[in-house]
């Protein structure tokens, strides 16, 4: 069995993310090639043949010509897996290079189970088994899901050029937006989520966060909806937050918000459903209903 | 100009989910459906984009499935798309993201869209490939989970979200297809002479079998709930018991009640 792992470069680093790859393929077992459109001057050891081409010619985000690369790497090593990190980088591309190839695609993997790969759906509710029929498979892997692993050795380069851009032009980065809050440095952070159901019942939340001497936080919709600011978001695409307590006020637990505040060191919910995946990790779920509970905590804080 | 937004109907997800009686997806009795979160940004930022151009753009809107798609086929004509087009199909459930995606290239084969949008992924799925699928088959410039979209003589100019709240721009000459994100814009509510305009808009029914050519590439072999992984507390019952059970735990177990 071999796997050809995607690793990810962004403005000018190789991303953390990338070692996953190869604490997923240990697990898979069998051989591992890697391809990286980075830096040569500044290339992670790893045994095994490392298909390099330089982002400076080849853009750091040029799907289409970073899918004509990883067709010829799949030409050379003949994979039966080629790995991406489900990232804003491998959902773009994979697909890509799963059609021109007509492989099977298995998106977001968390698991593997005897043959097929374990996935989420239903908003991280339920899990899928899902097997490839194709006796090549595409493969992104959900971030956080599989050990980092620094693999060692010193790399066989093999160099990869390609021209083309498929009709895109990327312009450039823009920076994340300054935050007023620096949600990170909280003991205690309560957040809202769409759950508290209207812009009016956030303050009801705020209250609860001043009563525990803490900051307020929030799920993305809540922050879309413009409820609250974008600098008191949590998650994949906001701050990743450790306080010592963290309080989800209607918060469903999709992983782009676990991934935020998973390492908080206890985590309380509140939800009415009592099947909501928040559950799989909080040490507490309160089944209750955000506007009679919440309410109700911070008056006794109170007294 | 021509516009094509695919959207997928799915059912609520602060449902209750049961495996159905193969156990490889969820059984719809008892579900309530909806227009996928993320497609309802793709509708929204069609119909923007035809308001810019004095309403010349045409949109067609498409959905796959059976006939309750229609609902959701009737939301986005509400919300301004001119015409729809049901693929009907009583299995779409089992069909894997290839062959939906083969379904929607077969259809826009000859249709000379300008610009088709999805949203970036379903809300029950979440497989993230049916558009870049699209785009890929179809030979069209392609870029997913838009947060910002321009649109200027024939070039898209699209924000990408990236990880940490970091942003990529990139221009798109057309033809094209883009992937929405949330909160690319705030989807209209449908008003009620809406409703009653896009009652009289045509929703052509096109067979499956006509479009569907491929295999599907992969299978489900299981749908089941996550393995609990335990652990924590779960309390039920009235707030005032709950609100002294609560601050007991935390008393105990955390420091910031002391
Ligand atoms: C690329 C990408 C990046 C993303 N980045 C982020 C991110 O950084 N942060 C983030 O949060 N999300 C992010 N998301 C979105 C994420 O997938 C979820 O959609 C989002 O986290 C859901 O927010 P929520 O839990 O508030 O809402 P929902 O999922 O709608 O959940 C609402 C919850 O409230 C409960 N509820 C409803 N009413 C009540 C009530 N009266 N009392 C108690 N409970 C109630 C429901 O049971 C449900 O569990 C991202 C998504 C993508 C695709």
């Amino acid at each position: 069995m071999k796997a050809l792992l995607i690793g990810e470069y962004r403005q000018g680093k190789l991303l953390d993310s990338t070692f996953e790859l190869f604490g997923f393929a240990a697990q898979l077992g069998g051989e591992t090639a890697f391809l990286l459109v980075g830096d040569e001057t500044r290339l992670p050891a790893c045994d095994g043949p490392l298909y390099l081409a330089e982002a400076a010619e080849c853009g750091e985000y040029n799907p289409d010509l970073h899918k004509q690369l990883i067709l010829q790497a799949v030409a050379r090593e003949n994979p039966d897996f080629i790995v991406f990190v489900h990232s804003s980088y491998g959902w773009d591309l994979a697909p890509r290079v799963a059609a021109r190839l007509k492989a099977a695609q298995v998106s977001e993997v968390i698991g593997l189970t005897d043959g097929g790969f374990e996935v989420g759906c239903c908003n991280a509710k339920m899990r899928r088994t899902v097997k490839p029929s194709t006796a090549r498979a595409v493969l992104t892997i959900q971030a956080g899901a599989f050990p980092a692993r620094q693999p060692n050795g010193t790399p066989r380069i093999q160099r990869l050029a390609a021209t083309g851009n498929g009709g895109l032009e990327f312009v450039g980065y823009e920076p994340a937006e300054a935050k007023d809050v620096d949600l990170t440095r909280a003991e205690v952070i309560v957040s809202a989520g769409r759950g508290v159901g209207k812009k009016e019942n956030v303050p009801v939340i705020a209250a609860l966060a001043r009563a525990l001497g803490g900051e307020l936080g929030a799920s993305r919709p809540v922050v879309d909806a413009g409820w609250i600011e974008h600098s008191h978001q949590v998650g994949t695409t906001g701050q990743t937050v450790s306080p010592r307590l963290y309080v989800a006020c209607g918060i469903s637990g999709a992983i782009q918000h676990l991934a935020g505040m998973k390492k908080s060191d206890f985590i309380v919910a509140i939800n009415k459903d009592k099947d909501a995946p928040i559950g799989e990790i909080a040490d507490v779920l309160v089944v209750a209903d955000v506007m009679q509970f919440v309410p109700a905590l911070t008056a006794r804080l109170q007294r | 100009m021509k516009i094509l937004v695919c959207i997928k109907q799915v059912p609520d997800m602060e449902s209750r989910f049961k495996a159905n009686s193969q156990g490889v997806w969820f059984e719809e009795t008892d579900l309530a459906f909806r227009m996928n979160e993320y497609d309802e940004y793709a509708v929204e930022q069609a119909v923007q984009l035809k308001e810019q151009l004095g309403d010349a753009p045409e949109v067609t809107v498409l959905s796959i499935g059976p006939d309750r798609v229609v609902e959701a086929i009737k939301k986005a004509l509400a919300m301004g798309c001119d015409r729809g087009v049901h693929v009907q199909d009583p299995a779409a459930a089992t069909r894997d993201p290839w062959q939906i995606a083969s379904i929607i290239a077969s259809h826009a084969g000859d249709k000379g869209y300008d610009l088709i949008l999805t949203g970036m992924q379903s809300q029950d799925r979440g497989s993230a490939q049916v558009g870049v699928t699209v785009a890929e088959e179809l030979g069209y410039a392609c870029a997913t989970t838009l947060v910002g979209f321009a649109f200027s003589d024939g070039t898209v100019t699209a924000k990408r979200e990236l990880e940490g709240g970091i942003k990529g721009v990139v221009r798109l000459r057309t033809p094209a297809l883009v992937t929405c994100q949330l909160g690319l814009n705030v989807p209209r509510y449908p008003t009620l002479p809406n409703i009653m305009k896009a009652k009289k808009k045509e929703i052509q029914t096109i067979a499956v079998a006509e479009l569907l050519k491929e295999e599907p590439l992969a299978t489900t072999v299981s749908f089941h709930p996550p393995a609990r992984k335990g652990g924590g507390i779960v309390l039920e019952g009235d707030v005032g018991v709950l609100v002294d059970q609560l601050l007991g735990i935390l008393k105990d177990k955390t420091a910031v009640l002391r």
